[in-house]
């Protein structure tokens, strides 16, 4: 029921009480209501819970997350954050290193470790 | 296909599970809310990829699960009788209430029907006067939304012979429920992208920081996934705890104000009960009064049916994050999804079937992860 999935409109009706659209999911279509996404167009990406599209996909802030995952990189990152300290990695995850910053969110104490 | 395939790239996922080992220091405890993302999480075994210690606990994020028995109860007393056609999502029709299920009632001859969208349940009104319909609103604030729009287009086409079963609930209560709990272990949560879709997440802001915890917005493919997780744990290695948003494509700090108008013109905020959990203050929604025509509880005159879940099952356990299927003496022997004991081996949704699904803690396993996240060489 939570599990939406993105879909392109591609046909959309203005002529019925609600605004309708066709969606298409990777070839297989369903209506959707469009009620709460008025200034969505042909092409655009929704999506849709239950028969209603909810949320438009944001194509440059997709293109975002995508650029900034492709270029993870562990030393990358470490130096693109730039306030993580340098942490010995041979170590086990025992406990809080000397440098780390301290927590107020206390561990779980039956955590395996 | 757009938007998904580009978010299950193996290469950037080993990536991400590489910078979460290298950035954490000690053991965490993070609550994934949405049973989609428990879903991902389990059947691509990024919870075993994790750096040891770091423990995903998945929460009550399953809208077939916490509905109460009474609701399925309830339920169950309406679509029996020969004047209604009783509609529903597809996956409440399994889920055993005290005695049988939507379903087996089906087979034995009463009208009930399966809707894709309640707009289809306000359709077959239209086309049966004669018959009383009536849907179960179920659901988190994602089909909020919907079955609000059913119930105001049921009005505005006064329908009266259209009513809603109503068992609405609140993800922000549940959470703060969560973190009230003296056994509480949660120390970041991953909140639920979809919800967050629609009502946006400025009512996390206050949690996050009263309870100095951080929540990270996330969305439901793997890499979202692995992405919302190192967002939780760089904000608990440096000590912050603020909401954070990783599915930025979807959701919006004010989320969708369109719908949030038209949920709240139908429905109030009132208390729930949730299954397995028990009752939380402001938790869920009720019909409005100017809308109680539509309540089929005051229609159909179903009091309040006392229940008890079967003795077996741990469901309430599991749906607060402190037991796992595995702690279940009935789990894959006489609770399967095929004879679910519980709500969380029917929903497609539930802890037990996403576990069930994947294999674990049974003799032979049902389906391999699709990525070999948990590498063996670390």
């Amino acid at each position: 029921m939570c599990l939406g999935i993105p879909g392109k409109v591609v046909e959309i009706n203005d002529e019925g009480p609600l605004r309708m659209a066709r969606v298409d999911f990777g070839g297989v279509r369903k209506e959707a209501c469009l009620a709460y996404l008025p200034e969505v167009v042909l092409g655009d990406y929704v999506i849709v819970h239950v028969g209603f599209a909810i949320s438009q996909l944001d194509e440059e802030e997709a293109h975002k997350t995508l650029e900034m995952l492709r270029a993870i990189d562990a030393e990358g990152m470490a130096m693109e954050l730039g306030a993580l300290p340098e942490v010995d990695r041979t170590a086990e995850v025992t406990g809080p290193l000397p440098d780390a910053p301290p927590s107020q969110a206390p561990p779980a104490p039956e955590a395996p470790v | 296909m757009k938007y998904i395939d580009e978010y299950r790239d193996a290469e950037i996922a080993h990536k991400l599970v590489d910078e979460i080992h290298r950035i954490t220091t000690r053991p965490w405890s993070l609550m994934e809310v949405c049973g989609g993302q428990t879903h991902t999480l389990v059947k691509q075994g990024i919870d075993e990829a994790l750096p040891k210690g770091v423990r995903m606990i998945h929460g009550p994020g399953c809208p077939v699960c916490v509905t109460p028995l009474e609701q399925i109860d309830k339920a169950l007393v309406i679509a029996a009788r020969p004047d209604v056609i009783f509609t529903s999502y597809g996956d409440m029709l399994r889920v055993p209430g005290s005695t049988t299920d939507l379903l087996s009632l089906k087979a034995r001859g009463a009208d009930v029907r399966i809707v894709y969208s309640p707009l289809d349940a306000v359709g077959i009104a239209a086309a049966n006067p004669e018959r009383q319909v009536v849907f179960f609103a179920i659901g988190f604030e994602t089909t909020a939304p919907a079955n609000a729009m059913a119930v105001a287009q049921a009005a505005r086409l006064r329908l009266d012979n259209f009513s809603v079963l109503v068992s609405h609930v609140l993800v922000p209560p549940a959470m703060t429920a969560i973190l009230e709990s003296p056994t509480c272990q949660v120390q970041a949560f991953l909140a639920a992208g979809h919800v967050c879709a629609v009502m946006g997440w400025t009512e996390y802001e206050p949690i996050a920081e009263r309870y100095h915890v951080p929540i990270v917005v996330t969305g439901f493919e793997p890499l979202d996934l692995l992405e919302g997780i190192l967002m939780a744990i760089r904000q608990l290695e440096e000590g912050r705890a603020v909401v954070e948003n990783q599915y930025a494509r979807a959701v919006k700090r004010e989320g969708n104000r369109a719908a949030q108008e038209t949920v709240l013109r139908v429905f109030e905020v009132g208390e729930r009960t949730w299954r397995g959990i028990g009752t939380i203050p402001d938790s869920g929604y009720h019909l409005r009064p100017e809308f109680a025509t539509f309540d089929a509880e005051a229609r159909f005159d179903v009091g309040d049916i006392h229940t008890q879940e079967h003795p077996a099952c741990i469901a309430g356990g599991i749906l607060q994050g402190t037991k796992t299927p595995l702690d279940c003496a009935a789990y894959g022997v006489l609770c399967s999804p095929q004879k679910p004991l519980g709500a969380p081996m029917v929903s497609a949704e539930g802890v037990c079937s996403a576990y069930h699904a994947a294999g674990r803690g049974l003799a032979a396993p049902t389906a391999f992860p699709l990525y070999d996240l948990a590498r063996v060489d670390r």
